[in-house]
């Protein structure tokens, strides 16, 4: 009998140490869902979804504190891909949010723009170089489309450039085949 | 010939139709009246144009230089003068512009200035930077820049250097009528090629189809002061696939995701061996090349073209005839079909293959796959090309990659076999670069979140470093404001803030004093007139404006 418990008893105090030792040595950094999550993000970083940017709304859906529907830059596709990461059925994104539009880059009008740099601070990723009386522009390589120097700018200067399709963009498309009819 | 050779998986034995436009010798083109010369005729940059509307060239002449190390320069074919620098319809399946260089022809062809290179005496990165600044490109198709192909790089020799003048797709006979005609050239091509590479073995595969071309060459390899083995190879399609020819002729097969060069062999095409021959011993850049113009024409023949001819020209100089369906650029197993035929002769095109319905019946309705897997026995990459087709039409791009689309060469064999007519290679094509398209997707997600953190956290960076270049300067001032006191008295903390406030009053005040307009110093009597007068009126006004507080307060 005695020896029993002390059997169990040491198994218990030996699996303990084990797993404390590894609860503190092998603990994962941050969240690894909301890094899956923010990983699907489109990472345009403009605010649509009600958080300041892409990590803080994957760290949302993470908790459970927000919706997989979202985000308008990632369209029906990325909230495919949230129901499929996160088990959930995929839902139709939240018009509230805005709806998605078709990839474009900021444009300034040099002839116009009067050097305020609030665009610059405006921008999320950077995007535009300029100064205080210089002349701004953006970086077109680096921006995503956000939208979210357009309100500041005193002077309407920036326009949304849809991407066009050239041959460094174009794709194949799917080929159709047509299968015979049967009935 | 002794050597061994080796047998690849799969491959099929389309009609040749080789004999069509083998028959004629080598012709010149017309030259016509004007140009168009694509900037991007190559894999890597596009070449950037040096030259403006209205600029007169000469035969030779640099128009456009190469961007970057995977690049390659564009030159004038002939000399006239530069009429349009615009987007204009391109040899490309999917009939998008792009940028090109018009040449309205003089019909002078006016040379510029050139010379043959000596280059035994330059170092090997100098002459490859000449090279891809005389256009050089890989002609068999892929239109890779040869000077970067000629980097043996980190191992600094690559053993085998194979000459690839398989030519196994039908209709196609230029490189066959070049090894013919102009042998001698393409093995001078070859001298540099292995001089470059410090290859101690060099192989020339040539189907056994081309008798004529494996006896010129080999009359041509007699002479040479190196040895070079021309080995003829069994006439398969895609014998000459160069991943397939490397294996025909070593037995070696390339790792898939590597490339030849990891194995120690490099492969050109004959059509870039006698380019590089005319560039280094006659000093001409690449501004002509052979292009076979057959199928649905009178005569099919062989053309040397200058790279910018519109493809109607040709078509005309063979013989256009009626009842004409499309045109292809490339053979029936891997040519694209020409949205229009204005669009330029360049550095790829091999042949100008005219359809009619006789010769190319339209094929039927595409019907389910049935899983017979006959493309998987002829596929030459030992794919599975079934699955691929399932994988790629069901957008499951991840599956597809595991099935190692990305080792399929687009050679047609499967869609050549399907029983059930499918465009299998359409569907891979379409998957590639979906695939592609979203690795570019993502890179950009991945910069835009790093230069997204990275604001983030320079914003609290500097939020931080101006809190703490304020806490700084307060805690300077308050030392410096209760040790001023000469007393010794201990100041207590509200005497050090009232010290504090009445320093930022002083300082204020200075300011204020320092702050008075200047631009009343130095004025003209008349201005100083004006302001004096002004003065006046505003005297009387704040006059004017006491008096009713007067009269009211009388009135109280």
């Amino acid at each position: 009998m005695l020896t029993a418990i002390l059997v169990m008893v040491s198994i218990a105090v030996v699996i303990g140490l084990a797993l404390g030792w590894s609860a503190i040595k092998l603990k994962v950094e941050g969240n690894p869902l909301a890094e899956k999550i923010d990983a699907i993000l489109p990472q345009t970083q403009c605010g649509q979804c009600g958080f300041p940017g892409c990590k803080p709304y994957a760290n949302a859906i993470a908790k459970g504190e927000a919706d997989i529907n979202q985000c308008p830059p990632g369209g029906e596709d990325g909230v495919k891909k949230l129901a499929e990461l996160l088990g959930v059925e995929a839902k139709p994104l939240d018009e509230t949010h805005g709806t998605p539009k078709p990839k474009s880059v900021a444009f300034i009008d040099e002839k116009i723009c009067i050097g305020c740099t609030l665009c610059i601070q405006a921008c999320p990723v950077d995007a535009i170089a300029g100064a205080a009386k210089q002349m701004h522009t953006i970086i077109a390589a680096e921006c995503t489309g956000c939208e979210l120097c357009l309100p500041p700018c005193p002077v309407d200067c920036i326009t949304m450039e849809p991407i066009i399709e050239d041959l460094p963009h174009w794709k194949w498309k799917h080929p159709v085949i047509n299968l015979k009819r049967v009935a | 010939m002794s050597r061994e050779l080796f047998k690849f998986k799969g491959g099929v034995h389309p009609p040749e139709h080789k004999s069509e436009s083998n028959t004629r010798p080598i012709a010149l083109a017309p030259i016509p009246n004007f140009l168009v010369i694509p900037v991007r005729q190559h894999i890597g940059n596009p070449a950037k144009p040096l030259v403006h509307v209205g600029q007169s060239v000469l035969k030779g002449q640099m128009i456009a230089a190469a961007d970057g190390y995977i690049s390659a320069a564009v030159h004038a074919p002939t000399s006239g003068v530069i009429s349009n620098i615009d987007l204009q319809p391109v040899p490309h399946v999917s009939g998008l512009p792009d940028l090109c260089i018009t040449l309205v022809t003089d019909g002078l062809e006016q040379w510029i200035d050139h010379g043959p290179i000596d280059y035994q005496a330059l170092s090997p990165a100098a002459l490859r930077m000449q090279l891809r600044d005389m256009g050089l490109a890989g002609l068999g198709g892929a239109v890779f820049p040869s000077a970067v192909k000629l980097d043996p790089g980190a191992a600094h020799t690559c053993p085998t250097l194979i000459i690839n003048g398989g030519e196994c797709e039908p209709w196609i006979t230029c490189d066959e009528m070049l090894m013919r005609e102009r042998a001698d050239d393409i093995l001078q091509g070859v001298a540099v090629m292995r001089h470059l590479l410090g290859s101690t073995e060099v192989l020339v595969g040539i189907e056994d189809n081309k008798p004529e071309a494996l006896a010129a060459m080999q009359a041509a390899a007699a002479q040479l002061d190196f040895v070079v083995e021309i080995v003829a190879v069994p006439a398969i399609y895609p014998g000459g696939g160069a991943k397939q020819l490397i294996q025909t002729l070593t037995g070696h097969e390339v790792p898939s995701g590597k490339l030849s060069t990891d194995i120690g062999i490099q492969v050109f095409n004959v059509g870039t061996a006698y380019a590089l021959a005319r560039a280094v011993h006659h000093g001409e850049p690449l501004i002509s090349r052979l292009v076979t113009v057959t199928g649905h024409v009178l005569r099919p023949q062989n053309l040397e073209v200058l790279i910018g001819t519109p493809m109607h020209t040709l078509i005309t100089h063979a013989g256009d005839r009626d009842g004409t369906t499309g045109v292809l650029m490339g053979g029936p197993m891997m040519g694209m079909p020409m949205p229009d035929l204005k669009v330029p002769v360049v550095k790829a095109t091999n042949c100008i293959l005219v359809k009619s319905s006789e010769l190319f019946p339209t094929l039927p309705k595409a019907l389910p796959c049935i899983r017979c897997t006959r493309c998987a026995d002829v596929c030459p990459a030992e794919l599975q090309p079934q699955e691929l087709f399932r994988f790629a039409k069901a957008g499951d791009f991840g599956r597809a990659q595991e099935y190692h689309l990305f080792d399929c060469i687009e050679c047609g064999c499967c869609s050549y076999v399907c029983p059930s007519h499918i465009p299998l290679v359409d569907f891979y094509r379409y998957a590639k670069s979906e695939i592609w398209a979203n690795e570019k997707e993502k890179r950009a997600a991945d910069l835009a979140r790093e230069r997204h953190e990275f604001r983030q956290f320079r914003l609290e960076r500097e939020k931080k470093e101006k809190a703490e270049k304020l806490a700084a300067k307060t805690q300077a001032k308050r030392a410096e404001l209760t040790t001023a006191p000469a007393g010794g008295a201990v100041a207590s903390e509200a005497d050090a803030k009232k010290a504090l406030i009445a320093a930022a009053l002083a300082r204020a005040q200075a300011k204020k004093v320092e702050a008075t307009p200047k631009n009343t110093d130095s004025l003209s009597a008349e201005t100083q007139r004006e302001i004096e007068e002004i003065e006046a009126r505003r005297a009387k006004i704040r006059e004017l404006a006491h008096q009713p507080l007067e009269t009211e307060e009388k009135l109280k």
